[in-house]
């Protein structure tokens, strides 16, 4: 028909993004009692997998869904595709599940990215909550692998418990090892706990960077999204200095089935990764 | 803008033309897709001729309201638009994604072969042209490509039919698609009928419409035709009694989320997703996935979806949209605002079956004019 162009090669199909293509399970790691990483490796061993920090997959679990989860591992690794992910419902407690050498259908990577490049050269503050950490990591990476390309790094992490916190080996050492101001809350201690006990906004306040310049990620429930951004926000940061990562409910990831849709945005394809000027309208608006 | 400056290729056929024109189409491999009565509306199904079709039937249509009638002629095209769309014979409202096959490695997975079906589209609206348009922006103006849908568009063959009598839920006019179509189709026919006289003036739209009518009796157009033709469709555009004002919709509805009257209609709307389910632009879907009793193989499907769930905006541990109020607010301002903003086109064609469907006859023309109410447009619009 003549609005759409007429293809010369009528006998084939193009490829669908809606087909997800095999992994393997290589590595299982339970990081807590309801969380765990997967790395996988590509069936056909031979795909490299690149995608910048930020960006989520489509995971399929073979019978049972389809869910969107952040990439947790390393931007400059295209061996494996690591991500983590908290079980609380169908399909994520059937991952739970799966064991080394299990298959998932996966697509992706999908999204926007976190403003690693923009922020060289600059101070900047990371702020997550729970398993917001996990979409971050990817950031934390890049900045220990460049280090002296950044100024003051803060990386501010309220978890709900001490036995909780993720990544304590991979990220949280690491970073306070490589002058990375590393702050941490919990909202129930257990003993043994000499840390701090609160949320994760009380720690900004006195957290060491440069409001005037720094860049602001950040990544966690809502509600917490909310306050962090108005503590940034007392410190003196812009709105186009603060990037958030949304979460809306999501089918396919490329724009087709609406489910995603936040305002004016599609959380798959403007999102998930937002720099908060560009949805401030939006944000305090109940039911949207 | 007239339909009768837009061209000058206008032939004409007689009453058995249409039929001969079906049998054409059927020998050139199109399955006929046109609209028959079931179910006491008008729906789009395959037919072999004109003999399946609503021949001589009216509807009549209002808010939450909708009829047919005898007219008392032989009318092929003398009813609007009904339940279905032809978004469902390019999107369909269920739809295989792909099957699975556990076998110990690598699965085996199938999806289905493209769909190389010819059909063609018979008695196609102007609203229902642009709604095609519209439906092409999500599906196949990228990023990304919906291959089925793209593969049955590109093999369509489309019979517009330029309206004559406007139901009283249309609103056409002012959405600017139609009551005549402009463009999109390969054929486009004004039905004549009145005074012993049945014919249809054809207008081509492309080559391929030529080439299928050369192969049917036809004669050229005179300039009688052409002046019927014209006040045929005068008449079915003064003919509209309903309007809705666009220019100012965007901005007026993205102020307006904290608006009293998402809840006054909540209190009205059943949130049955009937609209969502019979427009033509709605595109909504959801996935499903089944398995057989041994796990091993698995399906996944894909279904129209509707925002009136509170499934719908399901995150972990509740919905981001579980009163109505919300849901409505979604349904309208994506239609007639964020749609803008995504495609760069309004989402809504004006085809009212939103207005016939509902249960409770809830018009979206009138919910629009009550925000703007309510603004006191004394103060803001002069
Ligand atoms: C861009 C993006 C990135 C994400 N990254 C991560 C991550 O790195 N780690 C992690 O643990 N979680 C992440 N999530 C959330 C994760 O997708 C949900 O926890 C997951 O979909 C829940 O699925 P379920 O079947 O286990 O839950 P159920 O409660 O059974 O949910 C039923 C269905 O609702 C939908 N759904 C429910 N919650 C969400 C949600 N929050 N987002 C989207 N769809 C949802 C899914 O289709 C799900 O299958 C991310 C979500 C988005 C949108
Ligand atoms: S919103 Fe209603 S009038 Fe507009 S295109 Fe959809 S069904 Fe038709
Ligand atoms: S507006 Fe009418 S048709 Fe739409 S969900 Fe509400 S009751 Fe159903």
């Amino acid at each position: 028909m003549s609005t759409i162009e007429m293809t010369s090669d009528m006998g084939v199909i193009g490829a669908d993004p809606m087909l997800p293509s095999w992994y393997a399970v290589e590595r299982v790691r339970r990081e807590n009692h309801d969380t765990f990483t997967l790395e996988l490796c590509a069936c056909d061993g031979e795909t490299a997998f690149g995608f910048q920090p930020g960006q989520f997959n489509m995971l399929y679990v073979h019978g049972v869904g389809e869910i969107p989860i952040s990439i947790s591992g390393d931007s400059e690794r295209q061996d494996i595709v690591t991500h983590t992910t908290r079980a609380v419902g169908t399909v994520t407690r059937a991952m739970w599940q799966l064991k080394r050498g299990d298959t998932i259908g996966l697509r992706g990577p999908f999204g926007t990215v976190w403003p690693v490049e923009e922020a060289r050269g600059r101070d900047v503050v990371i702020v997550a909550g729970g398993i917001g950490l996990a979409p971050l990591r990817p950031v934390l990476y890049s900045i220990l692998h460049h280090r002296e390309s950044y100024g003051n790094v803060v990386l501010l992490y309220g978890a709900r418990t001490p036995d909780d916190r993720l990544f304590v080996d991979e990220i949280l050492t690491p970073a306070v090892e490589s002058r990375i101001q590393v702050d941490e809350t919990v909202d129930r201690a257990v003993t043994g706990w000499g840390g701090k006990i609160g949320v994760v906004t009380s720690l900004i306040p006195r957290a060491g960077f440069d409001a005037d310049e720094a860049l602001a990620m950040v990544c966690g429930p809502e509600v917490m999204m909310r306050f962090t951004i108005e503590a940034l926000q007392r410190r003196g940061m812009d709105a186009d200095q603060i990037y958030v990562s949304m979460e809306r409910n999501m089918k396919c990831a490329v724009g087709f089935c609406g489910h995603c849709q936040y305002g004016p945005t599609f959380i798959c394809k403007d999102g998930p990764v937002f720099r908060f000027d560009k949805i401030e309208h939006l944000f305090g608006i109940r039911e949207l | 803008m007239s339909i009768s400056e837009s061209n000058t290729n206008m032939n004409v056929i007689d009453r058995d033309g249409l039929d001969r024109l079906f049998e054409v189409l059927v020998s050139e491999g199109y399955l006929l897709i046109g609209p028959r009565v079931r179910d006491a509306s008008v729906v789009y199904d395959e037919i072999s001729s004109t003999r399946d079709m609503p021949v001589g039937l009216k509807d009549e249509q209002e808010p939450g309201r909708y009829r047919l009638h005898e007219r008392g002629d032989g009318a092929v095209f003398g009813y609007v638009v009904g339940p279905h769309s032809w978004k469902r014979e390019l999107f369909p409202p269920v739809q295989k994604l792909y099957q699975v096959q556990r076998n110990g490695g690598k699965p085996d997975m199938e999806a289905p072969a493209a769909d190389v079906q010819k059909r063609a589209l018979i008695g196609v609206r102007g609203c229902e042209l642009a709604a095609m348009a519209i439906q092409d922006k999500v599906f196949v103006d990228g990023p990304f490509v919906d291959e089925q849908y793209k593969r049955r568009r590109e093999n369509l063959f489309i019979v517009a039919v330029h309206c004559n009598e406007p139901a009283a839920t249309c609103f056409c006019g002012s959405m600017g698609t139609g009551p005549a179509a402009r463009s999109g189709f390969d054929l486009a026919m004004t039905e004549v009928i009145g005074g012993g006289i049945h014919e249809f003036i054809v207008e081509t739209g492309t080559e391929l419409g030529a080439t299928m009518l050369d192969a049917v009796p036809h004669r050229e157009s005179t300039e009688d035709d052409r002046v019927r033709r014209a006040m045929i469709n005068e008449t079915a555009r003064q003919g509209m009694t309903r309007a809705m004002r666009t220019d100012d919709v965007h901005r007026l509805l993205t102020r307006n989320y904290e608006s009293p009257r998402w809840e006054e209609v909540s209190e009205r709307c059943l949130s049955c997703a009937n609209c969502t389910m019979v427009c033509p632009t709605c595109f909504c879907s959801t996935v499903e996935d089944v398995t057989d009793l041994s796990g091993d193989h698995a399906e996944r499907w894909r279904k129209w979806d509707s925002c009136f769930t509170s499934d719908f905006s399901y995150l972990v541990g509740g919905s981001v949209r579980p009163s109505i109020s919300s849901q409505y607010r979604q349904w309208l301002t994506h239609k007639l605002a964020t749609w803008q903003d995504q495609f760069g086109v309004i989402g809504c064609v004006g085809c009212g079956r939103c207005i016939s469907w509902c249960p409770v006859g809830i018009d979206l023309t009138e919910e629009v004019a009550a925000i703007r109410e309510s603004e006191h447009p004394a103060k803001r619009y002069v």
